[in-house]
């Protein structure tokens, strides 16, 4: 029993890590440049049929392909930022909600189109791979996906805290005109954000491709997860949105393994209501960082 | 001249905030914006800094015409602006707050020199480096906002009512911390509720009324001045 608890644990642990990715995203994008971002999950969906053909065609490792997926898509949330949300900005909810969310039924059907909605997966040496610690069983593909998602955390966590374009990035989340009169161009923190949010979402998809099937609908699983812990997590907030994730990842697994194998997503949004009902402002509380 | 507005005016959607507005700051001088509440002289800084658009006029600084320029442009300029209601980034520490002070290029290089300044002007900074500035007082918050201009290493430091809100004794502190920013060298363009007090420290002011210049003169003339007295001082 205490094996089992403790097995699933690890289960949510490992795959919160990704949902950490997808959410950290959203919640840097809400909290810099002030938009949702539907279409989120289509870049995860986007970095892993990179990851897909990166291995396929070049026989590049899915994990290894992080440092091709993460600049592409850090290039793509750039030209979304200068070239699309730039002239949603300043206009009010509509423009800006229906701006996201048509570019993310634009991603899933293009992707339709291209790749058919057959399931791609990539079997590297250590998608079977695992290490048996006690009785505990540890996939080799989730653990890497885990241990980089935190090495990624962690790296972002340090770029908004020690160099300058990272803080410039916090001072206009936190006060965008007065950002302004330090001398910060807003277009330009908000090309960093949306790149930065984007990569993010690229290395999720490349990190779980060794274990995950890439479909076109494959974002609305992450998305959705990351919705929900960037609102546990109090909007715009990074450290929030990733303990969220985690708590996710490990709510969802002792639901399937406890109540069924149906009620992950119970268990998850159940938290979610709970917590709008007692905690409207999210666990952390107070004011998005 | 440092600064010259010359026929500026502006206004919010349809609502015109200022009228034919005309004022100069010139090198190294300290200058005062007084006028009660409403008056425009947050949307005349705000007009300088770019924040709001001009509906006809003109807006040179050293020269250059600014009217095209988005603000972080004009900020690279020389120009500080310390807004009303000091809005320090609260989630970010003193250090932090006077860093991104100095995020523009024309500062960056200065950084540590400009951070020895602020802490030598303003020891309490120094003492609270580490704090998130949302917890500081009210005080030390109108310190910080004015150290983060500081930090531009500005022509011209354009404060925004460093007087709201504060204690008379913060009051005083504030306006000395000024007066000694002034004598390094910095032009000054005071906005003040606080006319009396704000007299004391420029050498020259407008009076601002419904978005209009409607007295000007050296800061003696106007503090003898019978309307001024009647309108703004209580005498
Ligand atoms: N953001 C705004 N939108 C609409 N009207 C504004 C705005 N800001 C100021 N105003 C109006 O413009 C006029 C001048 O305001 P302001 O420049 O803030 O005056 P002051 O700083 O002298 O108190 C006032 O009538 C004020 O109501
Ligand atoms: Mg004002």
């Amino acid at each position: 029993m205490l094996e089992t608890l403790a097995q699933a644990v690890i289960n949510g642990l490992l795959i919160g890590g990704i949902y950490a990715l997808v959410s950290i995203g959203v919640t840097l994008i809400f909290g810099v440049v002030k938009i949702v971002n539907f279409a989120q999950g289509e870049f995860v969906m986007i970095g892993m049929y990179l990851s897909f053909f990166l291995a396929t065609q070049f026989a590049v490792d899915p994990v290894v392909s992080l440092v091709i997926t993460m600049p592409v898509l850090f290039s793509v949330g750039v030209l979304i930022q200068h070239f699309l949300i730039r002239r949603v900005l300043g206009q009010n909810d509509m423009p800006q909600i229906f701006l996201t969310f048509a570019l993310s039924l634009l991603l899933v059907n293009l992707a339709l189109m291209l790749f058919s909605a057959n399931y791609r997966t990539v079997h590297t040496w250590y998608s079977d791979e695992a290490l048996h610690l006690g009785g505990l069983y540890i996939p080799l593909a989730k653990l890497f996906a885990f241990a980089l998602a935190m090495v990624l955390s962690a790296a972002l966590w340090a770029f908004l805290h020690t160099t300058d374009l990272g803080k410039a990035m916090r001072a206009a989340a936190q006060n965008r005109e007065v950002a302004q009169l330090m001398g910060i161009n807003p277009n330009r923190v908000f090309c960093v954000a949306l790149g930065v949010a984007l990569a993010l979402a690229g290395a999720a998809g490349s990190l779980l491709m060794p274990f995950y099937p890439a479909y076109p609908l494959v974002g609305q699983v992450f998305v959705l997860m990351a919705f929900v812990a960037v609102v546990l997590g109090t909007l715009g907030n990074i450290l929030g949105a990733l303990v969220a994730s985690l708590m996710m990842g490990v709510a969802e697994s002792l639901g399937i393994q406890f109540i069924g194998a149906d009620s992950g997503l119970i268990v998850v949004f159940l938290m979610l209501l709970l917590t709008l009902a007692l905690r409207p402002s999210g666990l952390a509380g107070g004011r998005a960082r | 001249m440092l600064l010259e507005l010359s026929q500026v005016s502006a206004s919010y959607g349809s609502v015109p905030a200022l009228g034919n507005v005309s004022i100069t700051v010139g090198e190294g001088e300290a200058v005062g914006l007084l006028g009660a509440n409403g008056a425009g002289k947050s949307t005349t800084l705000r007009a300088i800094s770019g924040l709001v658009r001009l509906t006809s006029g003109t807006i040179t600084f050293d020269g250059a015409k600014l009217a095209a320029l988005p603000p972080h442009k004009i900020t690279e300029l020389g120009i500080a602006h310390v807004p009303e209601g000091r809005q320090v980034f609260p989630e970010m520490s003193v250090q932090e707050n006077l860093e991104i002070g100095s995020y523009a290029p024309r500062a960056k290089a200065e950084r540590a020199r400009s951070l020895a300044l602020v802490y030598a002007i303003f020891p309490r900074l120094a003492e609270r480096r580490g704090q998130l500035a949302g917890t500081m007082s009210g005080g030390e918050q109108q310190m910080l906002a004015v150290g983060r201009g500081l930090m531009l290493k500005p022509r011209l430091l354009m404060l925004d009512e460093p007087s709201l809100g504060l204690a008379p004794v913060m009051t005083d502190v504030t306006f000395e911390k000024i007066q000694e920013i002034h004598k390094l060298g910095t032009a000054i363009l005071l906005v003040e509720q606080n006319v009396s007090r704000a007299l004391t420290l420029v050498e020259r002011a407008y009076v601002l009324e419904s978005g209009r210049v409607i007295m000007q003169g050296q800061s003696a003339e106007l503090a003898g001045n019978k309307d001024v007295q009647t309108a703004y001082l209580g005498i």
